[in-house]
């Protein structure tokens, strides 16, 4: 049996390079980055690598975070806001097996933070890095699956299909029908695809002081949002923007400006609603909120 | 009282650990070996090596036993082995010609200088159980035959069709141009047929084989002889930058076909014979045919035929060959997708209340 492995989060895997490629990797996904900084929202093909992890389960954050990741950071790993999620749990161990460095859960101790579905609650200040996990990275891929034709589509700024994507939405439903992976214009330029983080996170990717780098693996494409870059969700005039609200708090911290899930407490339809971001929860709890079904949490 | 779930790095610890049991078995059998699966599930082996692009038969029946016959796992596994591995060195091209040959047959001449030769093939077995191989031991020493392989330079059969100019001539991308990996650059189109027989080499086998399938059946323009397939062992030879001459590396088997297929001739090419190839590592004959059926159904737009159908969509089969992106993307819906659910289910509510509301107020109407 592997067991001794994979018990020790500290213990670091012998016989591979600092964060698992070989430096001449990382020169190569440092370079797509620069380039995709210096094109905000534009996406740059790279040479994405096999990662020992499965294509749709992060590769392409990994391969980023990879690349920028140095000895003096301190790395969070989220999914769907939480750190103790399955999959975040392996991305965050995989790092600490192959770095060495410090990890955190904390948002604010983090100098790098690797998300899938959401951006943290607590807001991101200058020098924090917030890599994305990209499934599917071209905005107009559900309105034409060709990438020959979509990457003329981006050249020429011709994005119409979209408005009318988005029009056709209000005209049968009467409003925008897309929740999440909302299309935002970068840099008044580029049509960008935010991955899939509820359009509640889209207004902070605007005028964000930590850097966004969003990595697609098995597309093989980097892209990114510089620190202060205008970032506009896709509207009308008559019908603005808007984002997810609920009629409830969170159960266990009070807060009402948090993103919730929902989770079911029985047969009978009983549910309540907590904070998506355990972080955020936590730090509020200690705080000395509580919610209708939280305890107090002794602050530390 | 809800409490939030924690405790996934405990639940990943388990899982791993009742995975190895899973994966040992009943203890009071005997421990497959590496050397059994390197020898008795050779064609496990030889697809594990083929889609994993990798030419070693002790890595890939380590991964087979690792992945528990699980051919799709063993290949990724192997994959992400060999994306670790520094390249010393481009080889030079393999020549099939000089094949110490197993397996020959052609399916467009009765008889041909070198011979058809069956070789190891279920082709003429009758599908029926054999009970025999339930018990150990009674199997028949193995009876090798000292003429099993013919000697070198066996004329392949497009040779002939290429002497009277009945069939394209092969046309290299261009001399000592570098050869495109697609293990290191992305995906460009048009992709070019060296990109694309790369894709197709690495590509699953089911999905090849399908979309063969789909091309013979009148989804595409496919009606191809097999002008030849043949396995046997070539030598990989390398020239070292110091030594400026070729020198031989090591020796692999492969299985190569060559399908002839029938084409009418366009306003620039007389009626003739053209070509679709497909090679794979060891003996995967069915791989090697499938992809030699979507190479030439991929050729569509060079021939200058209609492309109206899956096989000869260059980016739909590209895109869609590689089952270690495709296994990784499908299973990924395992993950927690909670919070895009939850925006759905708040959508979902709302297009329902507004829809209620819309129909009280015309009921009070």
């Amino acid at each position: 049996m592997n067991m001794s492995q994979s018990q020790e989060q500290a213990d670091i895997v012998e016989g591979y390079n600092f964060a698992y490629l070989d430096e001449q990797t990382k020169r190569m996904i440092r370079r797509a980055i620069l380039k995709a900084v210096a094109v905000p929202g534009y996406q740059v093909p790279f040479g994405s690598r096999e990662m020992p992890l499965p294509y749709g389960w992060g590769t392409g954050g990994i391969q980023v975070t990879a690349g920028v990741i140095g000895a003096d950071d301190t790395l969070k790993v989220i999914d769907q806001g939480a750190d103790d999620t399955t999959n975040a749990v392996s991305i965050r161990r995989f790092f600490a097996r192959t770095t060495g460095v410090a990890t955190t859960e904390r948002t604010k101790d983090a100098t790098i933070i690797q998300t899938r579905h959401r951006i943290p609650e607590r807001a991101l200040s200058e020098g924090q890095i917030l890599v994305y996990q990209v499934p599917i990275p071209e905005a107009l891929r559900w309105l034409e699956p060709r990438e020959t034709e979509t990457r003329k589509m981006h050249a020429l700024e011709e994005y119409g299909v979209m408005h009318v994507k988005l029009y056709e939405d209000i005209a049968r439903f009467g409003r925008i029908a897309t929740s999440y992976d909302y299309p935002v214009v970068v840099n008044d330029r580029y049509l960008m695809r935010p991955s899939p983080i509820p359009k509640f996170d889209n207004p902070k990717m605007d005028n964000m002081p930590a850097l966004q780098l969003f990595g697609a693996g098995r597309e093989k494409r980097i892209y990114a949002i510089p620190p202060y870059t205008k970032v506009k969700s896709l509207d009308f005039e008559d019908h603005p923007f808007e984002i997810q609200k609920w009629d409830d708090c969170c159960a266990l911290c009070g807060a009402k400006d948090s993103y919730l899930d929902e989770v079911v407490m029985d047969d009978e339809g009983g549910r309540m609603f907590v904070c998506s971001d355990t972080d955020y929860c936590e730090d509020r709890r200690t705080e000395g909120h509580i919610g209708p079904m939280g305890t107090p949490l002794a602050a530390e | 009282m809800y409490v939030a779930v924690k405790g996934g790095e405990k639940a990943i610890d388990n899982a791993h650990r009742l995975l190895a049991e899973e994966r040992r078995g009943d203890t009071d059998v005997p421990e497959l070996s590496i050397a059994q699966i390197k020898s008795q599930m050779t064609l496990a082996v030889d697809r594990v090596m083929t889609e994993g692009s990798l030419y070693d038969r002790d890595l890939a029946a380590l991964a087979i036993k690792q992945a528990r016959g699980d051919l799709v796992e063993a290949i990724f596994l192997l994959r992400a082995f060999r994306t670790t591995l520094p390249r010393f060195a481009t080889s030079e091209p393999i020549d099939t010609g000089a094949m110490q040959v197993r397996r020959r047959i052609s399916a467009t001449y009765k008889d041909l200088p070198g011979g058809q030769i069956l070789g190891p093939t279920f082709d003429y077995t009758h599908r029926l159980l054999d009970f025999a191989l339930m018990e150990d031991g009674n199997e028949t020493a193995a009876h090798q035959d000292p003429n099993a392989k013919v000697g070198g330079d066996l004329p392949r059969v497009s040779s002939y069709l290429n002497n009277e100019g009945l069939i394209e001539q092969e046309r290299p991308d261009g001399d000592g141009a570098p050869v495109p990996d697609l293990t290191r650059e992305p995906l460009d189109f048009p992709a070019g047929r060296a990109v694309r027989l790369q894709n197709l080499a690495r590509g699953d086998e089911g999905f090849l084989l399908a979309l063969g399938y789909s091309s013979q059946r009148g989804y595409g323009n496919n009606h191809p002889f097999a002008g030849e397939i043949r396995m046997g062992e070539v030598t990989v030879e390398i020239i070292p930058e110091d030594l400026g001459f070729p020198v031989v590396i090591g020796e692999m088997t492969v299985t190569e076909c060559e399908q002839v297929n029938q084409f009418k001739g366009s306003a620039v090419e007389p009626p003739q014979f053209t070509r679709g190839y497909g090679l794979a590592f060891g003996h995967s004959e069915r791989k090697a045919m499938a992809m030699a059926l979507v190479d030439r159904s991929l050729r569509a737009e060079e021939l200058g035929e209609e492309v109206e159908n899956p096989a000869q969509d260059e980016e739909f089969v590209l895109y869609h060959s590689d089952n270690v992106e495709a296994s990784g993307f499908v299973q990924h819906l395992k993950l927690p997708h909670y919070v895009d659910f939850q925006g759905e289910l708040e959508m979902v509510r709302n297009l329902r209340d507004e829809q209620q509301q819309t129909q009280y107020k015309q009921a009070g109407e």
